[in-house]
């Protein structure tokens, strides 16, 4: 076993690494390179601005704009989903019929389970095509038809979902910068939702059924009730499973190009008028926005900016939710 | 993370006091009927959506504009047809599966050979080699997609490969994605190659059976289970990558189906045969479904449980 050992780490690491190293350290490092330049995409002769890009990050509306919309997302998204995956995991454990054995998961629960995880692996394309049609701002989609044949609506003046750039709140200006929160992207967030509550019910209810069973018996000996199992019991025991759901979902809520370039309209969605941009939707417009020379440097400088306001989020929420007792069963 | 024991224990716990026993049943039977209220209000908003969009592909276009709620007077699978002709939705499938079939195996192979030697094979470097490979989970694909484009032009081009694996090429795609799937690929793997025991591998070892053998012919097989749920979660994964082809496929005729299919959908306003559309989403949507359906299990599982490593 002695002899090649060193000639087959070798032969089993080369290729691996050499693919990563040039499709993805590489890019990723030259993003870094780039965001210095006044790199046009095209043209062999650039040269260096120092952090040129990143002070016209400040002065650049849209990506202002775009930031508040992201903060919206993070505020929004992982807390309605953890919520509702929390709370129809519940629903699946311990809302069951209790019997000798104690309490037990609903039948079907793997029914459930199999439905409401599936958006999860279904691609941006074919979610795009079913919530373009759904959302659509006339009578042939389907919450307006629904909406209209219960008379809920004006048939003269459809809900415009994805078209609608007015603000749910009184939008917030300071200096160049906007907070704002457009009905478009509000619906981005319902359909993130509706994709994403599968996943973390599956998360949190595995994490529910690996609490032993004599934990919940002990608690229905001494008179608990299922509320009061769930708060007291099982909410503290999944503390750590919600705070990995929570940066999960931090991440997933800086990303969110997908929907956007999917699902708003717009030359690579952000509309209307800029009202779903997103900071990564707006670094992937921006590169080939023709008003700008040096675009895809100031892109590089974006993408930056965002990898490290990501960094930042996830160290914050690990520092604010990470476990100082950690309970071992 | 905290451990988890599967301890199942032997319901032999005192039985419950007798005269708590109704109330509680009675509080049984109405908390589970809350439940699946609950429950099963959901799982009509989560497949509405999907089983409305899947009927219209049945439909007449004036049907899809006129009576959007109701089924197709007459069920048509016209649409289906003209998806995958007219609509390329078929040229978009085949490319798809050809770009997989090179990838996942690419993946699999090299995913299982880094993890299995930066797992089992101390040497220095090694925590280097593996952390490298890890922090790729951290950062997003868009981050480098400006840059890789130029460097998957410039690289064949300066190699005299641009057929091979230039932009627009099937090979450099593979290439690019086994690439983007080693971090989690080799960072599930790795966790999966430690877990398994060191006896076995000894015997063969006393047997005569060298690195490479051992590799193939007795852990590869012990690392089943856990091939086959990141080979299933990178089947779904590579299926549905759109950004990637969207930046490397320009050519009509080497796109991908997700980047094809999305193409067709944001510009469906110049669209006049919405059942085609729709049709070619149901094309689109049929292979997840049954990967899916034979494997949710592992999907589930593979997905989540990888969240928690």
């Amino acid at each position: 076993m002695r002899n090649g050992r060193a000639p087959f780490i070798a032969g089993f690491l080369f290729a691996p690494v050499l693919l990563y190293v040039v499709y993805v350290l590489i890019p990723y490092v030259r993003t870094a390179y780039f965001s210095l330049t006044d790199f046009n995409g095209f043209s062999p002769e650039y040269g260096f601005v120092g952090l040129g890009n990143y002070l016209e990050l400040l002065k650049d509306e849209v990506y202002l704009r775009a930031i508040g919309h992201n903060a919206v997302v993070l505020t929004v998204f992982p807390i309605v989903t953890i919520l509702l995956a929390l709370f129809f995991a519940f629903m699946l454990n311990v809302g069951g019929r209790g019997d000798k054995a104690g309490i037990r998961g609903v039948r079907g629960s793997s029914l459930y389970k199999f439905i409401f995880f599936f958006p999860q692996v279904l691609s941006i394309a074919i979610v795009a095509v079913i919530w373009r049609r759904v959302f659509q701002s006339n009578d042939g989609g389907m919450i307006n038809a629904v909406l209209m044949s219960l008379g809920l609506v004006d048939e003269e003046k459809p809900l415009l979902f994805l078209a609608e750039s007015d603000s749910v709140i009184p939008p917030i200006h300071l200096g160049a910068f906007t907070l704002d929160a457009p009905v478009v992207l509000i619906c981005l967030i319902a359909v993130a939702i509706w994709g994403g509550v599968g996943f973390y019910l599956v998360l949190f209810s595995a994490a529910m059924q690996s609490i032993p069973k004599d934990i919940y018996e002990a608690a229905t000996l001494d008179g608990a009730t299922r509320v009061q199992t769930f708060f007291r019991v099982t909410l503290p025991l999944l503390r750590e499973h919600v705070s990995v759901a929570w940066i999960y979902l931090g991440i997933a809520a800086l990303d969110f190009y997908a929907l956007v370039i999917g699902l708003t309209p717009g030359a690579g969605g952000g509309g209307p008028n800029n009202a779903s941009e997103v900071m990564s939707s707006w670094m992937l417009t921006s590169a080939f926005r023709s008003s700008r020379y040096d675009g895809f440097a100031f892109a590089c400088a974006m993408g930056m900016s965002i990898a490290l306001l990501t960094m930042l989020l996830a160290g914050v929420q690990f520092r604010l939710t990470r476990s100082r007792d950690k309970l071992e069963f | 993370m905290a451990t988890t024991v599967t301890a199942d224990a032997p319901a032999a716990a005192a039985p419950p006091a007798p005269a708590a026993a109704p109330v509680k049943q009675r509080e049984g039977y109405a908390a589970n009927a809350f439940a699946h209220i609950f429950l099963a209000v959901w799982g009509l908003l989560v497949t509405i959506p999907l089983i409305w969009a899947v009927i219209q592909s049945f439909k007449t276009d004036d049907e899809i504009i006129h009576d959007p709620l109701g089924l197709p007077e007459q069920w048509l699978f016209g649409a289906f047809g003209r998806a995958w002709t007219k609509g390329n939705i078929g040229e978009f499938f085949l490319n798809t599966v050809i770009v997989l079939l090179g990838s996942v195996t690419l993946t699999m192979l090299f995913g299982a050979m880094a993890a299995y030697v930066l797992a089992r094979y101390p040497f220095r470097g090694n925590r280097a080699v593996y952390w490298m490979f890890v922090a790729g989970l951290t950062l997003p694909i868009y981050l480098g997609i400006l840059p890789l484009f130029l460097l998957v032009q410039d690289m064949s081009t300066a190699l005299g490969l641009e057929e091979v694996i230039g932009l627009n090429t099937h090979l450099g795609l593979i290439l690019v994605y086994v690439a983007y799937s080693m971090p989690f690929t080799v960072f599930f793997l790795h966790a999966f190659f430690r877990t398994l025991p060191t006896t076995i591998a000894e015997a063969a070892s006393v047997d005569g059976a060298g690195h490479v053998r051992l590799f193939f012919q007795v852990m590869m097989p012990m690392a089943k289970p856990g091939l086959i749920s990141i080979g299933i979660f990178n089947v779904i994964g590579q299926w549905n990558q759109f950004l990637l082809p969207t930046v490397l496929m320009k050519d009509s005729d080497k796109k991908m189906l997700t980047q094809g299919l999305l193409e067709l959908a944001t510009n469906a306003r110049y669209e006049t045969d919405f059942a085609r559309l729709f049709a070619g989403m149901t094309i689109a949507m049929l292979p997840i479904l049954a990967v899916y359906l034979g494997f949710h299990r592992q999907v589930q599982s593979g997905l989540t449980g990888a969240t928690l490593k």
